[in-house]
C-alpha cells in the first residue's frame, strides 16, 4: 500500500492553473522526486500536501486517511515534515531551539506541569533533547548548537531546516530543493543523508530538486511536471529519456 | 524624603503603564498588529472587577472577585480575536488599527451603559492604608502594585520560556510558516495571546482602580502606555515594563520640579526623543546583522 496518494490534484489561482491534474503514489521507504522547469508547480504541490493551499480539486491521502481537508498545523502530528525552498527557520533562536521546536507536537505535558517544571516535564525534556542531539549528530550540526540562525551561512541553515524536519519524527519528509545553492560537496552530503534517512531511519522521502545528478543518484522514481501538468513518471533514466521532458527542458524546435 | 515618596509613587503608576504596555507588546509580538483598545480593555477589566467585588454589586471577596474578572476578560480577549480580529486576517495593518480604535469606543460605551459615567471607587482591602517607613508613609496600594507587577512579569517570563503554549507563541511570532509546519495552530495561539493580554489588562485595571476612582474614559491612559511601549522598543516585554516605569517616574518629578504642563507632556517628549535618537527603542533587542 502507498504511504502517500495524490489523485487528480489541481489548484487554480484565478485563471492560472498552477497545478492541473497531477496524480502519483509514493510507497513506504521510497525516494520519490518531482522535477520540472521553474514555475512548473513543484513547490505548489508541496504546499498543497502540507495544507498551506486548498486544492481546487483532487484528493491527498496519507497512510490511508484523507488529509485534503486538514489545516496546516494538523499535518505534522500525522508524521509529515518538510523543508522550504527559501528556508523558513526561527531566525532569532539558536539551532538547538529550532530543532527542539520540531518536537512541539510530541510535547504532551500541560501548562501547569510546564510552569512548575515537574519531574514529568524534566523527563520529557531530556527525551526530546536526546532525540534532537541524535539528529544533530547525524547532520553534523553539533558545532552550531548554540548559534543564532540569523548569523549562519546559507548552507548551514539549509541543513538546520532538514534537522528540524527530522526532529518532528516524521514518516514522510518533503525536501524542497535541498541542494539549491549548495556546493558540490554539500550536495553530496545531502545525497548521503537522504540514503541514510531511507535505510537507517525508514523514512519515505518526497523531493523537489533541479540538480539532476542528485535526483538520479538517490531517487527510486521521478515525476516530471511542466505548466502544472504531469509529463512523465518512472525511473530516473526513463524520465530523462522521455521526449516530452526533454522538450520541456530544452524547448522544442520552432514549427515551420 | 519627599523625593523617595515621589519615586515610589512614580514606580507604582509606572508599573500600571508598563502592564498596559505589556498588553500592547504581547499582541504585537504574536500577531504583528497593534491593539489600540488595550487601554479600554484595562478599563473594562477594572469595571468588571468592581462589579464582582463592590458591596453594592455582587459583593464577592476581593481576590476571588478579581480572579473571576481576570478570567472573564481573558475570555473577552480570546473572543475579540476569535470572532472579530480573525475576520480581517490577512488585511493590511491599517484595518486592524481602525478596528481596534472602534473597538475601544464600543468598550467605553458598554462600560458607560452598565456602570454609568460618574467616577466609581473599587473597594479594596488596602484602600487608603499606608505603611510608615522612616519619616515617610508609603501607600499599601503602591506596594501591592509593585509586587503584583513583579510577580506577573515573572509569571509571563516563565510562560514564554517554559510552557508549550508560550514557546509556540514565540515560534509563531518569529515565523508563522515555520510554526505551522512544526504543528503550531497559529490562529488559536493568536487568540490565546489576546486572552492573555485581556488578563494582564484586568490586573492593570484593578491596580489602577486601587489608587483612585475609575470612569469609562480611564482607558485613554492606553495612549501613555503606548508611548511606554514605543520607548521600550515595542518588541520587548521587559522594555515595555521599563518604559512604563520610566514614564511613571518622570511624570511626578516633572510636576514637582518643572513648570506646569511639562508633566503632562513628558511621556510624549520622551517618546519623541527616543524615536529620534534610538528608533528601535531604548531596550530593543539587538539584532546583529552580518554582511
Amino acid at each position: 500500500m502507498s504511504l502517500l496518494e495524490v489523485e487528480d490534484l489541481a489548484i487554480h489561482f484565478g485563471g492560472v492553473k498552477a497545478v492541473d491534474g497531477v496524480s502519483f503514489k509514493v510507497a513506504p521507504g521510497e525516494v520519490f522526486s518531482i522535477i520540472g522547469p521553474n514555475g512548473a508547480g513543484k513547490s505548489t504541490i508541496f504546499n498543497l500536501i502540507s495544507r498551506i493551499y486548498k486544492p481546487t480539486r483532487g484528493t491527498i491521502r496519507f497512510d490511508g486517511a484523507d488529509i485534503t481537508g486538514l489545516q496546516a498545523h494538523q499535518v505534522a502530528p500525522l508524521g509529515i515534515a518538510r523543508t522550504f525552498q527559501n528556508i523558513e527557520l526561527f531566525d532569532h533562536s539558536t539551532v538547538l531551539d529550532n530543532l527542539l521546536m520540531g518536537r512541539h507536537t510530541h510535547r504532551d505535558t500541560n501548562f501547569v506541569q510546564d510552569m512548575l517544571f515537574l519531574p514529568a516535564v524534566r523527563r520529557a525534556e531530556r527525551a526530546h533533547r536526546r532525540r534532537v542531539e541524535e539528529v544533530m549528530e547525524f547532520l553534523e550540526l553539533e558545532a552550531y548548537r548554540e548559534k543564532m540562525i540569523a548569523g549562519l551561512p546559507y548552507g548551514v541553515r539549509k541543513v538546520v531546516e532538514i534537522g528540524r524536519a527530522l526532529a518532528v519524527g516524521p514518516k514522510l519528509i518533503l525536501l524542497d530543493e535541498p541542494a539549491s545553492g549548495l556546493s558540490v560537496e554539500e550536495s553530496q552530503d545531502v545525497a548521503f543523508w537522504i540514503e541514510d534517512m531511507r535505510r537507517d531511519m525508514g523514512l519515505t522521502v518526497l523531493m523537489v530538486e533541479h540538480d539532476m545528478r542528485l535526483v538520479a543518484q538517490v531517487s527510486d522514481r521521478v515525476l516530471a511536471v511542466a505548466n502544472g501538468k504531469p509529463l512523465a513518471q518512472g525511473t530516473p533514466s526513463q524520465v530523462q529519456a522521455d521526449a516530452g521532458v526533454q522538450a520541456a527542458y530544452l524547448g522544442t524546435e520552432v514549427a515551420q | 524624603m519627599d523625593l523617595i515618596q515621589l519615586l515610589i509613587g512614580g514606580v507604582a503608576s509606572g508599573c500600571i503603564y508598563g502592564l498596559v504596555a505589556l498588553g500592547f507588546v504581547l499582541i504585537y509580538k504574536a500577531t504583528e498588529g497593534v491593539n489600540f483598545a488595550q487601554g479600554d480593555m484595562m478599563m473594562l477589566g477594572a469595571f468588571i472587577a468592581l462589579g464582582f467585588v463592590n458591596s453594592d454589586h455582587f459583593g464577592l471577596a476581593f481576590i476571588p472577585g478579581v480572579l473571576l474578572a481576570a478570567a472573564l476578560m481573558g475570555g473577552v480577549g480570546y473572543g475579540i480575536d476569535r470572532f472579530i480580529v480573525r475576520q480581517i486576517f490577512g488585511q493590511p495593518q491599517f484595518a486592524l488599527v481602525i478596528l481596534t480604535i472602534a473597538l475601544g469606543f464600543v468598550l467605553r460605551f458598554i462600560a458607560g451603559s452598565i456602570w454609568g459615567y460618574s467616577p466609581l471607587v473599587l473597594e479594596t482591602p488596602f484602600a487608603g492604608q499606608t505603611v510608615p517607613l522612616g519619616r515617610i508613609n508609603i501607600g499599601v496600594a503602591d506596594i501591592v502594585t509593585i509586587l503584583v507587577t513583579a510577580l506577573l512579569t515573572l509569571a509571563l517570563w516563565g510562560f514564554f520560556a517554559y510552557t508549550r503554549i508560550g514557546l509556540a507563541a514565540q515560534a509563531a511570532s518569529q515565523n508563522q510558516m515555520a510554526a505551522y509546519i512544526v504543528g503550531v495552530p497559529v490562529k488559536r495561539i493568536n487568540s490565546i495571546i489576546w486572552g492573555l493580554s485581556g488578563v494582564v489588562a484586568t490586573i492593570a485595571g484593578v491596580l489602577f482602580a486601587s489608587k483612585g476612582a475609575i470612569d469609562p474614559n480611564v482607558g485613554l491612559l492606553g495612549i501613555k502606555a503606548f508611548a511606554a511601549a514605543v520607548i521600550g522598543g515595542f518588541g520587548s516585554l521587559p522594555g515595555a515594563l521599563l518604559g512604563g516605569i520610566l514614564i511613571g517616574v518622570v511624570e511626578p518629578l516633572a510636576a514637582r520640579y518643572l513648570p506646569g504642563g511639562i508633566s503632562q507632556m513628558s511621556p510624549y517628549i520622551i517618546m519623541l526623543a527616543v524615536l529620534v535618537t534610538r528608533p528601535n527603542g531604548l531596550f530593543a533587542q539587538m539584532h546583529a546583522k552580518k554582511v
